[in-house]
């Protein structure tokens, strides 16, 4: 397998915009990913993009040509990839293998969701089709009711508190408010966050991330020709999608990732690392649990631990691994389709030393954890400066 | 699990939650909760619990399916 770099990046401010469709935010996200990477769209000869419910969301199908055409990139394979909220993580994965493989040399992978034209109840029905429709949907589960069950259960197993919780939400606000990308830019205080209106017990509207408009871009290319492109590439060293089961109540345990736990392995296997050596990570917080359980699962602290670590301020922005600089899906905002692609450029832009106020004293080795459903995907990356 | 039989019988809550923010079909349903039920006879299910709120480790038992959702009380 041939090293592979990202060198380009684009992304649009995630947020609600009305006067947005879903095809001008992909544009804009590919076309400033381009110029980023001093590239023609004539030179792109694949087109991967990540969209998790563009048919239901704005009624749109076919959307990879339908984007790339628009964006000058004709004649080449251009395909959506769903795999619920980790669609796009799914597209960089298969984007990366192309080049790795040697099938191409420059690809482009994108990801975008056009959510805010819905009802907040439409919102919820349209991300309950990533769960079970034959069981815990059914029976009136939403994403927030699974995520709930699953707080409810690393409470009662580690003691894990509301409070650590909280703390999740107060760590990427106050990260998020530095990001001039982010849909919340807005610190909030540990008192607001545990006085938040209930959505699923034991989670408030704080536990829970934000339903954005968005789109983000990534430029691949081999190692080798990087330097055609950008004096700032990053390495890709290692990356693994790993599936599990749909149903949360068909799973051995809902306190870790089965998922996370295999691709994360086989990441760090391949880039031959392990947690200690990572600087930096970006992690899949749709909801402030799942943050807690992406450090424990990845190997950040030890399990059980994730709420005490955070509590600790071991993952904010002066801590000994600093977690979700962008703000996370809490505060930067969870365009579903784009988040895991929004991910990579986030951790890249730490990379090149380009985040302002927000930037980390060390960012040579990042992480990037995507997950979806309630665990079925997970892709973790790991890139190096 | 897809239930096949008319009883689901006994069971233990494995977790839970109180539901305020339903999707559209459960509107009127808010707030309910919802329980994922491991079964004495194996395996697990996700369901509602009618009645007393239930917590981690209380006992259930299957009382009705009712739109095709299973229902279950405290013991």
């Amino acid at each position: 397998m041939r090293p592979v770099a990202v060198v380009g990046i684009g992304k649009t401010a995630f947020g609600a915009f009305a006067d947005r469709d879903l095809r001008s935010l992909a544009l804009e996200a590919v076309s400033k990913c381009l110029a980023d990477g001093h590239a023609q769209p004539s030179q792109v000869e694949a087109f991967y993009l990540g969209n998790f419910a563009g048919p239901s969301f704005v009624g749109q199908n076919h959307l990879a040509p339908y984007v790339a055409a628009a964006a000058g990139i004709q004649g080449v394979p251009a395909t959506r990839f769903e795999a619920a909220c980790a669609s796009s993580g799914a597209a960089f994965f298969h984007a990366v293998s192309g080049v790795a493989a040697g099938l191409y040399d420059v690809v482009l992978a994108a990801g975008v969701e056009k959510m805010t034209s819905q009802s907040t109840p439409r919102v919820a029905e349209i991300l309950a089709s990533a769960g079970d429709l034959s069981g815990e949907i059914k029976a009136g589960g939403t994403f927030p009711a699974l995520f709930a069950m699953i707080a409810r259960r690393h409470m009662y197993e580690y003691g894990t508190t509301r409070e650590q919780m909280a703390a999740v939400a107060v760590k990427n606000h106050a990260a998020g408010a530095l990001n001039p990308l982010a849909h919340m830019r807005k610190r909030i205080t540990m008192e607001q966050a545990l006085a938040g209106k209930p959505i699923s017990d034991p989670l408030t509207i704080y536990d829970c991330s934000l339903v954005s408009d968005g789109a983000a871009a990534v430029l691949l290319a081999p190692l080798e020709r990087a330097h055609e492109f950008t004096n700032k590439p990053v390495r890709v060293l290692g990356i693994s999608q790993t599936s599990d089961c749909v149903a949360l109540d068909q799973k051995d345990s809902i306190t870790t990732f089965r998922a996370v736990k295999t691709s994360s392995e086989k990441a760090y296997k391949m880039a031959g690392l392990r947690p200690k050596d990572i600087d930096l990570a970006e992690v899949h917080d749709c909801f402030t649990i799942a943050e807690i359980i992406a450090i424990e699962d990845l190997g950040f602290c030890a399990k059980g631990e994730g709420g005490a670590y955070t509590m600790a301020g071991c993952t904010g922005l002066q801590g000994e691994r600093p977690v979700n600089t962008s703000g996370g899906l809490k505060s930067k905002g969870h365009p579903v389709g784009a988040t895991g692609v929004g991910q990579i450029c986030d951790l890249v832009i730490q990379m090149r030393g380009e985040a302002g106020e927000r930037q980390v004293a060390r960012a040579h080795t990042g992480l990037a954890q995507n997950l979806g459903g309630s665990g079925a995907t997970s892709v973790v990356t790991i890139l190096s400066a | 699990m897809t239930p096949t039989t008319d009883t689901l019988g006994s069971g233990t809550v494995y977790t839970e939650t109180v539901v305020w923010s339903p999707p559209e079909a459960f509107l009127n349903d808010a707030p309910y909760q919802l329980a994922i039920v491991s079964l004495e006879a194996g395996g697990r299910i996700t369901a509602r619990i009618d009645g007393a709120r239930v917590a981690i480790g209380d006992a259930v038992d299957f009382s009705e399916h009712r739109d095709g959702i299973p229902y279950f009380r405290k013991h």
